[in-house]
């Protein structure tokens, strides 16, 4: 409409609820980094301004360098598997098997869940020699695996936790866009010969694009900031085995209560998401001239 | 073409793979319902049993933690619903300075969300003297740029013939957003509805660092701290606690399981 804001309204409409944003997101992110150059203070020692000390600790951190591997990994390993698995489900629902209303449920019900449900179903699950996993290693003559507890089998445990709960959400927006796909176009390349396979690569999918970029946006973003099975199923051990970044940041402020190295982890972690997010600002903008 | 042989290799693709995903969940919803030495130990005629769900409820003040759910869920809700409609009609219907690089700044928070900045939030909240509050738990969420942004896009498709037809019959700004853009949204606000409650029910490590006591602990909380301490780790009693405290849940997506379907996508979509 192009009216023009007078004063009161755009106190009312703008000022008042985006001060309370920038309080609890540019604020925090700015303290952050001020409180990155002060050390961490006591009560019988105030905190004092010691520049990039901090930064010199996180560049000697072996314990970091662990933890950002665990989640480069976890990132890597989650988000693609999702993906392809969020396709294969939404062909499936989509097609004209029988029972489709019960696949969708199969599928969609570990979304719905909390985390922290989601990590108890799967603890028990893993649970050596009265989970489901044991028993069925078991019954075909094989070892229990000791999924949580072993150094190389525990961030697997949590990639695949994870991937469970997620994919059902991907699910839901390629159901989306598949149904959205006009029928006249699979039926054109059908009528010149294409088989189903072909139709699915060359015409399907390449529709799909818009949905994945969109789906591979979020699952970033959430592989770094959904934590909690690791706070609930292995406190990012053993031996940092399961930590992911968030986990470290909450580990170092609210367990060993340093609170200064814990604003320089959320720095590095808002800068790292800043990088990721340019990076597919730019894939982004790529696509937008291809169409 | 071999349709029939394809059918048949696809339906079972379909069905392994629905099948291996229930599995985790039935597994625990068997051992919920049985006593606990059948919860390692199939049988078919093993006696089903409720006794898992009354332990579990009498163990932990689980009553208390969905009081507490509920009152965070409405009061986050309330808030997101009014505070991001406000912010949407501001930079829909007004022309304003810097409305451009405001709204960027608004748009900040889909990356920087404030799950990733615990640390000085709760420095924030414990200046504020918020610790160990429900309102605590829900400030940093109060305001969404997910919903100011959902809410922004549906705005923009209003007519512009219908805001000015309200117009010329009189009406305020605050008239005009009542009667011609929020009822055109309604949609747009249940499925944003939808997301915010899921997300906010499901919310934990945020709320298990601002919470202490039992009091104001949502049901999240409350459930890691039943399933670590207070069970000593029963299985049969863990599997009850975590299908009684998500069963809300799950029974409002049974019912509404093509509503909220349909709304998931388009809150997805835009």
């Amino acid at each position: 409409m192009n009216m023009r804001l007078s004063l009161g309204m755009g106190f009312i409409l703008l000022v008042l609820p985006c001060s309370l944003l920038v309080a609890f997101t540019h604020y925090p992110a700015a303290r952050a980094f001020l409180n990155s150059l002060w050390n961490n203070g006591s009560s019988r020692r105030p905190s004092r301004f010691v520049g990039l000390e901090n930064y010199e600790a996180l560049l000697e951190d072996d314990k970091l360098v662990q933890v950002l591997f665990n989640s480069g990994l976890y990132a890597l390993g989650t988000i693609p598997l999702a993906i392809i698995l969020a396709i294969s489900m939404a062909l499936l629902v989509n097609s004209k098997l029988p029972a489709t209303g019960l696949m969708r449920l199969s599928f969609f019900l570990p979304t719905m869940l909390p985390m922290v449900a989601v990590a108890n179903i799967w603890m028990f699950f893993y649970a050596p020699g009265i989970g489901l996993s044991s028993q069925i290693l078991n019954a075909f003559g094989l070892p229990s695996i000791n999924w949580l507890g072993d150094t190389d089998t525990a961030l697997l445990s949590m990639m695949i936790v994870a991937v469970w709960k997620e994919a059902g959400l991907f699910m839901i927006f390629y159901l989306a866009a598949l149904q959205a796909i006009p029928t006249n176009l699979k039926d054109a390349a059908r009528l010149e010969g294409a088989g189903s396979v072909r139709v699915f690569f060359d015409v399907v999918l390449p529709l799909l694009r818009p949905t994945t970029i969109f789906v591979a946006v979020n699952a970033l973003i959430n592989a770094f900031r959904l934590v909690d099975h690791v706070v609930v199923m292995t406190s990012g051990g053993p031996n940092n085995a399961s930590a992911l970044l968030l986990y470290y940041i909450y580990e170092v402020t609210f367990g060993f209560r340093d609170f200064a190295y814990g604003a320089t982890l959320t720095v590095l972690m808002v800068v790292l998401l800043g990088i990721l997010a340019a990076f597919q600002f730019w894939v982004l903008d790529r696509k937008a001239h291809y169409q | 073409m071999s349709g029939g042989l394809n059918r048949i290799a696809f339906g079972t693709v379909a069905f392994v793979l629905a099948a291996v995903w229930g599995l985790p969940f039935l597994y625990s919803v068997w051992t919920a319902f049985h006593p606990e030495k059948y919860s390692a130990n199939f049988q078919w005629d093993a006696p089903l049993t409720l006794m898992n769900f009354v332990e579990a409820w009498q163990a932990a003040p689980f009553a208390l933690y969905f009081l507490n759910t509920l009152i965070l869920i409405t009061v986050v809700l309330v808030a997101n619903l009014i505070l991001c409609t406000l912010v949407a009609y501001a930079f829909v219907r007004y022309r304003f300075r810097w409305a451009g690089l405001l709204f960027s700044l608004v748009m900040v928070q889909l990356l920087i969300s404030p799950e990733i900045l615990i640390v000085e939030n709760y420095l924030t909240l414990s200046q504020l003297g918020l610790i160990d509050t429900i309102i605590g738990i829900a400030l940093p969420y109060l305001t969404s740029a997910f919903g100011i942004f959902l809410l922004r896009q549906t705005f923009m498709t209003v007519p512009k013939s219908l805001d000015e037809a309200a117009q010329i019959e009189g009406a305020g700004a605050w008239r005009v957003l009542w009667t011609v853009y929020v009822p055109l949204a309604r949609p747009v606000y249940l499925a944003y509805g939808l997301v915010s409650i899921s997300f906010h029910w499901n919310n934990f490590l945020w709320p298990l660092i601002v919470t202490n006591s039992p009091e104001v602990r949502p049901v999240t909380v409350g459930l890691s701290v039943f399933a670590t301490v207070d069970s000593g780790v029963e299985w049969s009693l863990v599997n009850a606690a975590t299908l009684m405290t998500t069963a809300p849940l799950i029974i409002a997506f049974l019912i509404f399981q093509r509503q909220f379907v349909a709304n998931f996508m388009r809150a997805g979509i835009k």
